[in-house]
Parts: C-alpha cells; structure tokens; sequence
C-alpha cells in the first residue's frame, strides 16, 4: 500500500518568531490521492529499504541505501517524524541523494571545508571528500560552467550560489549552456543540474545581496525553477530537483532557514511542478511562494478574523506554473491576489498575471491584483527595507477591496 | 633631522583631530617639516621592473599625520564591531583594522584627483579620502546622514569629490569597473591614475584554498609587478609614488600588498578557523602598522609617549562624539524609498505595493 505525502494539512502562520511548528502528518483525503495520480513521480521508500516506483518515472539504476539511523526500520509508515531546521532538511535531502547515486556531487564557494555558508553541506565533505563536494574559488560563472559541463558527461552536480545575486554573474553559463544545450544538440546531452542558494530579502544585507533572480531566469527556455518555503518540501524538492533529468534552479531564502518542522522520517519526493495548497477556502485565491508565504499566512490570521475565507496557495514550482491546481482554485473563488516578493516590473507575479488571464479570463470576476516589491534597489535602511517589501498589512488591505 | 628636546616638552599636539581636514601640525617649530629619511621594512620584489628604493623621504609632520589618521581608523572599526554586535549596525560589516598603512599610506602618495575603488572592505579608505567620521557611522547605522542617505550599507561608500569609487559588494565587481575609470583618465589625457584595489579572498577561507598561485604580484606574468610590505605605511607610499609614475608612462602594473587584518572577513567569520590566534597575536606585535610609525616617532624623538597617547584618546572621543551625532540622526523617510532611483525628472509614478496606498511620483 502506498503512502502519499503530499503538502496537504494546516500550516500555522508565521509569527514574530522564526520557527514553525507544525504537524503535518494527516492523511491526506481521498482526492489529494487522484490528484497525485495525475502527476508524475511521488516515490515512496518502504520499510524495507525497496524503493516503490509510479508507473510514470523511468526505470532507473538503484542502488540500495544504506540504513540510516533516523528512518524506522520496523515500525509503520505514519510515525511522528523528526523535528528538524530547513537548512538541516535541505542537508537531509542532499546526503540522502549522495548516498544513493555516487553521480551526485556539490560544488559552491565555502560548501566543503567551511561547511556552507548556511551549513547546508556541514559534514558532508569529510563523509564523501574534497572532490564529491568541492570548495571553489570565488569565480561564478567559472564553477557554474564547470557544473554544466560535468552534467553534460552524466554527472548530477549540485551548484550553490552562496547568495542567488552572485548567480547573475553566471547568466551567461545557466541560460545559454544550462538552459539551451540540450535543444541545440538535437537531445543528445541532458544537464541534470542542481542550481540553489539562497536569495529574497534579508536584514538588511544591501541592495547587491537582497536580490530575488527568479523573474531574470524565468524566461530562460530549457529550465525549471522552484522555490521552497517549509522544510518538508525543501528535503522533497531538493530529491525531487537531483533526480530531475532537467536542470532546475532551486530558490531558497535566507530568511527561512531557521524554520522548524517536523517531517516524516520515510522517504519522500515531491513533484517538481506541483502548487502545495496551504489553505483551502472560498472567498479568494491568494498565490505566493518563498517567504511571502508567512505574510500571507499571517494576514489570514487576520482575514479570517474578519470573515473572510481565503484559500492559499503556495505555487512552489515557478516555471512552468502548474496551472492546474490554480486553475481549480480560480474557478472555485473567482478572485487572484498574488504575493510576491519579485519586482513588480517582469517579475514572477508578473508572468502568472498573464497566465491565469489568458487561460481562465471567464472564471474572474475582478482583476487580478499583484502585491510585489517597489522597483527600487533594495535599501540598508531597515525601515525602508520595510518599505520595500509586501507587509501583512497591504496583504489585508488588497483582500478587503478584492472582495468588495 | 630630528627635533631638539626641548621643542617637543614644550608643545603638545592640541589642533583638533579631524580626518577631513588637512593635518594641521601645531607645532610651530619649522624644522618640523625637515625630511627624514625612513628605511622601509624589507626591499620591495619586483616582478618585470625595477623596485624603488628602499629610503623614503618623509617629516616629522608626515609621521604625525600617519600616525593620526591610522589611530583614528583603528578606532573607528573597533567602534564599528562594538556597534555590530549592539545590533545597531546590521547586514554586513567588513573591518579594516590592521590594514590601515595600506589607506594612508596609498593617499600620501596620490592626489584627490586619482581614483581609488575598492570592494566592501572600505571604512578607513572613504575615511582617507576626505569623508567624515559622522557620515561614516550614520550609513552603518542607516541614517540620513550618512554619505548614501542610508540606502548603501557598509558596503556601498562613496565620495565622489574626494575620488572614491566605493564601495562594492560582489567580489571582483570593483575591478573592470576600476578599468574604465582609469580608461577615462587615458581619454581626457589628464595624468592621473586610477587604483583598483581587491583582495585574495572573499570568504572565510584560507589564501592557499582559494587560489591557484599566491604569488599575486607577479599575476600570470602579463604585467609587471611589485610586492610592497603592506603593513609598512612608507613602503606603501613609495610603492604607490612609484607605481604611479610607472602607470602614467608604461601602463599597468599590479602591487601586491602584503598586509593583515586582525577581524576575520566579516562579522560572521570569526576569523580562527583558518588561522591560529599565535598567528593574529604575533602579526599585530611585530608588524603592526600603527606600532611602527609609533616607533620612529619616539625614536626620532618628535614625540614622546605621553603625546602619542593623547593622540589616541583624542582620535577615541572624536569616534565617541561621531557616533552619539549619529545616532541622533534619523532613519530615512519611507518617500526617500524612490528618490535616486532615476535622475530627477523621470516623473514616473510608483504605486506602493497594493497599487492603492502610497503613492509617490519619482522625484
């Protein structure tokens, strides 16, 4: 019998303090299960060291995995699961992947001997060596073109940027080669490439380093992005973005990495193109990813004192956007309120904007509203750093007169 | 040619210790300003060149002014970690205390005319380039007065009368950008150099980790070079007098500065995880460059101990005062979120984040 975890369950909104608290183990009900049945691979690890593969993945080279001492060996799939940091899920979910395929390695500034910048390769360099995971110079586009080209071999190479904003010094590498090798050369090469690190606005670290790369690398043909916000998904999309044939640009945020939760000891991958839906409701459809899910989940603790009932989506995979569970949302709610933490100018918020009108233009009764950040470089200042992003209050504020 | 005795008991330094105005020497003996001959710690290695001599010509009101000026940055950073860990200065903090030669050393040998960038290490080279101590903690802080209104951080400082560049953050940025500031110089023909400075690192990483060959001065062999002692101010000017002489005739050159800094590379480096603290403690007893200059000046008796230390707790008061005025001041305004975003007269309306409060029109 397989076990489905999918990102279902309330979360509870993000408070003055920094960690996160929840249970996420009920069962999901009968209709996350269809859902998931439409999709690709949700992969399941059995107790007994199998691994239970869906029939829509391709059949790959396994190598057993060693016993890990956390995961229960003999005890039924729904146990409590383990408390653990995002940074710490994110570890969990690479080590787990190393171990699995000798194919996987990381490279990035500071990831070996220093443990990560934000420790999330701590200890992985005296367990697999100084080639496995390897510490680069500080020369982007040097190591970025050198992960691609090691991907291009077969290589599953993991890239961190130590902060996103350093990425753009390897644009050229992530859309001409990263994006594009794999339609110039008719197929023949795939670049089953990891790139992560983490990007957002964060206390007042400047203009340089509070940069949000996705709305650049979104019109990059060839590419997938998501971002995660919540260590559950952060461990799945992590497998879920190694084990992708495709290269994938994983965004975190510096913020989020203190996040506690509890996840499931088992296994699990979650889909690549997948929306999480972290609150159901009727009144509106409010999309968000990375950090401005906390905002939004703290104006919903405000809204629903208010009367309102919006559903929460947070859209995890932001190229290609999964239009589907959107979809379903706007024609239940038939109102969009986008939070972003993007510019307004091209950003994300943008594009999806354009998307959810052109497909489903019918279902809305008002115009979408996107809450982004100001187009100004973002400021040292921490009250205008403030200033520049969507606070929980504009968040209210918007669905109130959305929902005129 | 050193002073008389009797001529130092008498005066003592009283002229008030601010870095942007030009030393004032109170001493109104004018031998003061009589040239001393100062040897340099070890010769310069020169790669593809002939290195300057070791004997540098300076004065007693030179050293004085060395003096001065390194006392007062040393302060300044030392405030400056004090404020970080207070949580008054957030975000990053790169401290410069150990490498102070290198600043006042450089400007001794240039004009404000020439232009200096540098990468997010630059407190004390803003400060050796005409800027003040208050606009100095009042942008750390990020306050209205400091010299990007608040909206630069540790990282982005500026002068753009004094010929500073700033002021980066990305590693490496600061050099093609230095490039064509001196591209510049070459097209209006007006003799003046440009010195772009970075470093051999940017994480909390050993040299011999981070880079293929650490003999930097000699860099691939394109260009000539010099390896100065960068914790010698003298070396350090004659250096920097040589390479621009050099650089106005013959083109670029690189000077490897051999210097130190006691803070690990940021606040969040501690700065001992890639080196002992035998190491930190032996560099700052035998090469401090602060503790030499203290040395010439009392062996050429142009001071004695008691004034050097006046000197220090003056440059320490004025830090103290620069930093009360600074937090005085006040945070940015929430409409200075779209000023300098464009030049004036853009006119374009920005809408707050809900497209309905907070309506500003670019100034």
């Amino acid at each position: 019998m397989a076990t489905l975890f999918q990102g279902v369950g309330a979360v509870t909104p993000f408070s003055a303090s920094t960690s996160l608290h929840s249970n996420k183990l009920h069962l999901p009900p009968r209709k996350s299960l269809s859902l998931s049945e439409s999709r690709g691979a949700i992969f399941v690890h059995r107790s007994d060291a199998r691994l239970n593969l869906k029939p829509a993945t391709p059949k790959q080279d396994l190598l057993i995995p060693n016993a890990i001492a956390t995961k229960g060996d003999t005890s039924t799939p729904t146990k409590s699961g383990h408390e653990l940091l995002l940074f710490e899920a994110l570890r969990e979910g690479l080590e787990e992947e190393m171990e699995r395929d000798p194919r996987v390695c990381v490279m990035g500034e500071d990831v070996g001997h220093y443990g990560g910048s934000y420790k999330v390769t701590k200890g992985l360099a005296e367990k697999y060596g100084d080639l496995r995971v390897l510490d680069t110079p500080i020369a982007e586009n040097s190591f970025t073109g050198m992960g691609i080209g090691a991907a291009m071999t077969g290589l599953r190479p993991i890239v961190e940027g130590m902060n996103m904003g350093f990425l753009l010094l390897a644009f050229n590498q992530i859309s001409n080669n990263c994006g594009m090798l794999h339609y110039t050369s008719g197929g023949q090469f795939t670049i089953p490439i990891v790139i992560r690190g983490p990007g957002g606005v964060g206390r007042q670290l400047g203009a340089e380093h509070s940069q949000r790369l996705e709305s650049y690398f979104q019109s990059i043909p060839g590419i997938q992005m998501v971002a995660c916000s919540t260590p559950y998904n952060a461990k799945g999309l992590m497998k879920a973005a190694i084990r992708s044939e495709n290269p994938v640009i994983l965004f975190e945020h510096v913020l989020l990495y203190n996040l506690k939760e509890r996840i499931p000891d088992e296994e699990y991958v979650l889909s690549l193109e997948e929306a999480e839906m972290v609150r159901p409701g009727e009144h509106v459809t409010i999309l968000t990813y990375s950090r401005m899910r906390y905002h939004v989940m703290q104006a919903a603790k405000t809204l629903v004192n208010k009367g309102y009932d919006p559903e929460v989506i947070d859209i995890r995979s932001l190229k290609p956007f999964d239009l589907y569970t959107i979809g379903r949302s706007v024609k239940k709610t038939h109102r969009v309120l986008i939070v972003e933490e993007c510019m307004r100018t091209g950003g994300i918020g943008a594009s999806l904007t354009a998307a959810i009108t052109e497909n489903f233009h019918d279902y809305l009764d008002a115009p979408i509203v996107c809450l982004s950040s100001q187009d100004v470089p973002t400021p040292y200042a921490g009250t205008l750093e403030e200033w520049t992003v969507v606070q929980p209050a504009q968040i209210v504020t918007a669905v109130e007169q959305l929902c005129q | 040619m050193a002073l008389s005795r009797s001529g130092s008991k008498l005066l003592k330094p009283i002229s008030p210790f601010f870095s942007s105005a030009p030393s004032i020497l109170t001493r109104s003996i004018s031998s003061s300003n009589d040239s001393i001959t100062v040897e340099t710690s070890i010769p310069f290695t020169a790669h593809n060149c002939e290195p300057p001599s070791r004997s540098v010509t300076t004065s007693a009101a030179e050293l004085l002014s060395f003096f001065r000026d390194m006392a007062l940055m040393r302060r300044m950073e030392i405030a400056a970690d004090s404020l970080y860990k207070a949580k008054l200065i957030r975000g990053f903090c790169h401290l410069y205390d150990g490498q102070e030669a290198v600043a006042v050393g450089m400007e001794a040998a240039i004009t404000r005319k020439d232009c200096i960038i540098t990468a997010y290490r630059d407190h004390c080279t803003f400060l050796s380039r005409g800027g003040t101590l208050i606009e100095v903690f009042a942008e750390l802080m990020g306050r209205r007065a400091g010299m990007s209104n608040g909206k630069g951080g540790s990282m982005h400082f500026y002068r753009k009368q004094g010929g500073f560049y700033g002021g980066h953050g990305i590693v490496g940025a600061q050099v093609p950008l230095g490039c064509g500031l001196a591209f510049a110089q070459k097209y209006s023909k007006d003799e003046n150099v440009t010195f772009a400075m970075y470093g051999d690192d940017g994480m909390g990483t050993a040299e011999w980790r981070a880079a293929k060959s650490p003999a930097y001065y000699k860099r691939g062999d394109y260009v000539p070079g010099l390896k100065v002692d960068g914790m010698d101010a003298f070396a350090v000017k004659q250096a920097c007098k040589f390479a621009k002489e050099h650089a106005l005739k013959n083109g670029p050159i690189i000077l490897e500065m051999d210097t130190y800094r006691y803070h690990g590379h940021s606040m969040s480096d501690p700065g001992s995880t890639y080196r002992t603290r035998d190491e930190i403690s032996g560099v700052r007893q035998e090469r401090d460059p602060i503790e030499r200059i203290r040395k010439l000046l009392l062996s050429h008796e142009i001071s004695t101990e008691a004034e050097l230390k006046d000197i220090e707790k003056a440059a320490r008061k004025e830090v103290d005062n620069a930093i009360a005025k600074a937090k005085e001041s006040e945070m940015p305004d929430p409409s200075e979120l779209f000023t300098n975003v464009y030049v004036k007269g853009f006119g374009v309306e920005a809408y707050g984040a809900d497209r309905k409060e907070l309506r500003a029109t670019l100034p």
